[in-house]
């Protein structure tokens, strides 16, 4: 009987060893930081993250928290919630920028609001490994500007190896483009008017749509349909990409005519109709910083984020979307060139985290570092908007999902 | 018409009060700065002397003397630095060889370049101050690059590094391996291999030419008749007119440099993407590389292995390092980020810094006029609010041989810096991202 329970407990030690011990047991960490944001109040100095079972167990002084029993202790200059990047493409996109691996526009035809962003997104996909190892732990992603409806967008960890174990939302905006950035196989529309009566059309089958029984939705499905319905209903919310401002007048119009709830993309002379902005109530989810001066985006200024927060309009950052390179922006690298134009540092701070996970409605789960909130966390040798700041550890969900120092 | 007493003496006051300065001209002090001239140690309460538009002195305030009539700056708490100096751009609207051939030795960018152009503001708000403008690389080779200075200029003839462009080589020759110029088209290459045996093969075509120069001995009869395309590259062949050579993936690095070293031209191996894969070879062939810093990997198949840590790698293999804009690929506004990435990925300030100036001034036979704060050397520099590997430093002022242009208190020329309605034009970008 002895032996047996010496072989049982033997076994057992085993096949911890094998099998992985962070399946059986998490790892509990202990984290220091010169310089802690919580993002839930001041910056805390000498402070530390308690992580128990992959959420958030306490955060405070280290004066007074003392390392509790088992805890690993990790040890950084400075240590944030993982960053938010309102909206990319990554994982639809893909490193090769080949036809192979570009999946965030379809060009068969122009309204496609039935494509998911889950049927497609690539869990393993070099860009979001790549963004995962600079800190950007959530990501709205998905289907790409350059149609007029291109399909419906999700939010995603970086991190697990399939679309599953990375999801967060499976289906979370309509992506929508205004102007001249349409693809250019699209034999329509050829001209602003025509893009905007299309659009009225959609939404008016779409009123029509809602309009049947429940009944007759039932009998005859109508995928197209049904997502233009949960947006004219409130469901879903449109992600309109824009940067002229004619353009992102006719966004606002048409989000008042048919009732449907608009976030502005891009935006790049959203500084020129700060009031009109203000006043639809419409939040911007800001182009990159440093975007490319041409087409439609040639009167970008670097202080953009600066003007919509000094006018008290909400923002955020995106890595958006590149046809050629750099294939993936960062947002942390374009918030700190935001905050060098004359952004508040806490304002770029708390939309990369805090502000991020309300406007993506995950303010209970991410972007900030309290008790119960997912255990994702990065660590950086100092002060994040940096360039030559190295990320040292990444963890998500309570492990550490990146640890090579870039 | 004779000229009277009266309007004599018109001039000789004229002369007295605008000629004379100007044959001797005011010296310039700028004095209280921490300086980093680059080619030594930084300088704490440095004093910066000008005459005639070059520096004339530099050391400690203790150390130099600033004479009683000098036009004093005080730039107490500010950073200065040679002014930044871009081995691989695309600003000013050219373009070099067009689809008729892969192989343009006699195109010349200089007969395109816009010097009104936005991009060429751009780089000045950006603290560029002398730059390699190339034509690009969707050909074996595009063309003829330009050397610039990006002084104030009326015509593109102003901006150059030399006084007669007629009878002066001004600039290098641009080349390109791997996958933009394997077209496959008309005249174009369809492998790597067929890219290689065509350039030797216009190679050959050069070395002969310059041997029939050579055998001609001076003698007008013997001499070959005139051909552009070979006066180019017989002046690449005499190591006059460097060869810039885009080139990403680590074999086509290998590439360029076994063609350098058969045909022995000079060169300078630009982008190297996977140039960390054959650090100890670049070092080797004593070629210098000249890095482009993306934000991130990919974008195409030969570019999806690019890191941060190419110019420490190539750095710690004791390779001449250099970091480009490739604007408009990466904006000349944020130029200084790229040195900083080399700093986050492991190079020393001090290469990172040299990086952006002097090394990129000896790719471009430059190195003699600017890159380094040294006396004797054209007075180019940038003031800066701090160090200049930091995000939240800017780039308040630009100076050229002795004359400001870029300040950023003036909205004139600060709306080339932050942008805004109008400012810029929607100049051609250069991405070489065909449809």
């Amino acid at each position: 009987m002895k032996r047996f329970l010496t072989l049982s407990a033997l076994s057992f030690i085993i096949l911890i060893g094998f099998s992985g011990i962070d399946k059986l047991f998490a790892q509990n960490y202990y984290i220091t930081a010169d310089t802690l944001y919580t993002m839930a109040g001041d910056p805390v100095i000498d402070g530390v993250v308690l992580v128990k079972n992959g959420k958030i167990e306490r955060t405070g002084k280290a004066s007074s928290i003392k390392k509790p029993k088992g805890y690993e202790e990790l040890s950084a200059v400075v240590v944030t919630p993982g960053f938010i990047d309102a909206h990319s493409v990554v994982g639809l996109a893909g490193i090769y920028n080949q036809d192979a691996d570009q999946d965030q526009l379809e060009t068969s035809d122009p309204i496609q609001p039935e494509l998911r962003a889950y049927d497609a997104y690539n869990a393993r996909e070099d860009l979001v490994v790549f963004l995962r190892n600079l800190g950007i732990t959530t990501v709205h992603t998905g289907h790409g500007p350059g149609a007029l409806i291109s399909g419906q967008t999700m939010i995603v960890k970086t991190t697990g190896e399939t679309v599953d174990e990375a999801v967060i939302k499976p289906q979370h905006m309509v992506a929508m483009t205004l102007g001249s950035n349409l693809d250019s196989d699209f034999s329509k529309p050829g001209t602003r008017a025509k893009q905007v009566a299309m659009l009225r059309e959609t939404f008016v089958k779409g009123q029509q749509h809602l309009q049947k029984t429940k009944d007759e939705r039932k009998e005859k499905r109508d995928l197209k349909m049904e997502v233009i319905a949960d947006l004219l209903e409130g469901k879903l919310s449109a992600l309109v990409t824009v940067h002229k401002a004619q353009d992102i007048m006719t966004a606002i119009r048409l989000s008042e005519e048919f009732g449907f709830d608009l976030v502005l993309d891009g935006a790049a002379e959203a500084y020129t109709l700060l009031d009109e902005i203000k006043e639809a109530g419409v939040p911007v989810v800001v182009h990159p910083t440093m975007i490319r001066t041409y087409g439609d985006a040639t009167h970008a200024t670097l202080d953009n984020a600066a003007k919509l927060h000094k006018a008290g309009i909400p923002f955020y950052f995106q890595s958006g979307y590149e046809g050629y390179v750099p294939k993936t922006r960062v947002v942390t690298f374009e918030a700190a060139v935001a905050v060098a134009n004359g952004l508040d540092r806490t304002a770029a701070l708390k939309a990369l985290t805090i502000q991020a996970a309300k406007f993506l409605g995950l303010a209970k789960s991410v972007g900030s570092l309290e008790k119960g909130k997912d255990a994702d966390i990065v660590l950086y040798n100092g002060d994040p908007f940096e360039y030559t700041t190295n990320v040292e550890k990444v963890l998500i969900n309570g492990k550490i999902v990146a640890e090579e120092g870039i | 018409m004779s000229l009277t007493m009266k309007h004599i003496s018109v001039l000789l006051v004229l002369l007295l009060f605008s000629g004379l300065s100007a044959l001797k001209a005011q010296t310039q002090a700028f004095t209280g700065a921490h300086i980093i001239p680059i080619d030594g140690e930084p300088i704490e309460n440095g004093t910066l002397l000008i005459e005639n538009g070059k520096i004339s002195a530099i050391g400690t305030a203790s150390e130099i003397s600033v004479p009683d009539n000098a036009n004093v700056t005080d730039l107490l708490g500010k950073v200065v630095m040679p002014g930044l100096v871009d081995s691989h751009s695309h600003i000013g609207n050219g373009s070099g060889g067009d689809r008729s051939s892969a192989l343009h030795p006699e195109v010349r960018i200089y007969d395109a370049i816009d010097v009104r152009a936005d991009a060429i503001k751009k780089a000045r708000a950006g603290g560029i101050t002398s730059v390699n403008v190339m034509p690009g690389s969707g050909h074996l080779m595009s063309g003829q690059t330009i050397y610039l200075k990006l002084r104030n200029a009326n015509t593109v003839d102003e901006m150059l590094f030399v006084d007669d462009p007629t009878t002066e080589v001004f600039g290098g020759m641009k080349m390109a391996n791997g996958t933009n110029s394997i077209r496959g088209t008309s005249g174009f290459p369809g492998t790597r291999a067929k890219s290689a045996a065509m350039v030797r093969e216009l190679y050959l075509e050069a070395q002969q030419y310059r041997q029939q120069i050579i055998d001609a001995d001076g003698d007008a009869e013997k001499m070959p008749k005139r051909d552009l395309r070979m006066e180019a590259l017989v002046q690449v062949l005499n190591g006059q007119r460097i060869v810039h050579n885009h080139t990403h993936r680590h074999d086509d690095i290998l590439t360029a440099i076994r063609l350098a070293k058969e045909f022995g031209y000079r060169m300078v191996l630009h982008h190297v993407s996977e140039g960390w894969k054959v650090a100890e070879e670049i070092a080797e062939s004593g070629f210098p590389a000249s890095i482009i810093v993306l934000d991130s990997p990919g974008g195409k198949m030969e570019a999806v292995d690019l890191m941060y840590k190419t110019g420490k790698v190539l750095e710690d293999a004791g390779v001449t390092v250099g970091y480009h804009t490739d604007d408009g690929i990466t904006d000349s506004r944020v130029f200084l980020r790229s040195a900083a990435f080399g700093v986050r990925a492991g190079m020393s300030r001090k290469t990172a810094l040299e990086a952006v100036t002097i090394n990129n001034a000896k790719m471009m036979d430059i190195d003699d006029r600017t890159g380094t704060l040294t006396p004797g050397k054209d007075a180019d520099f940038i003031v800066l609010s701090g160090d200049p590997l930091s995000v939240y430093t800017t780039i308040e002022q630009t100076w050229i041989e002795g004359n400001q242009v870029y300040d950023h208190t003036n909205p004139e020329h600060n709306k080339f810096m932050t942008g805004g309605m109008d400012v810029f034009r929607g100049d051609i970008v250069h991405t070489h991202h065909d449809h």
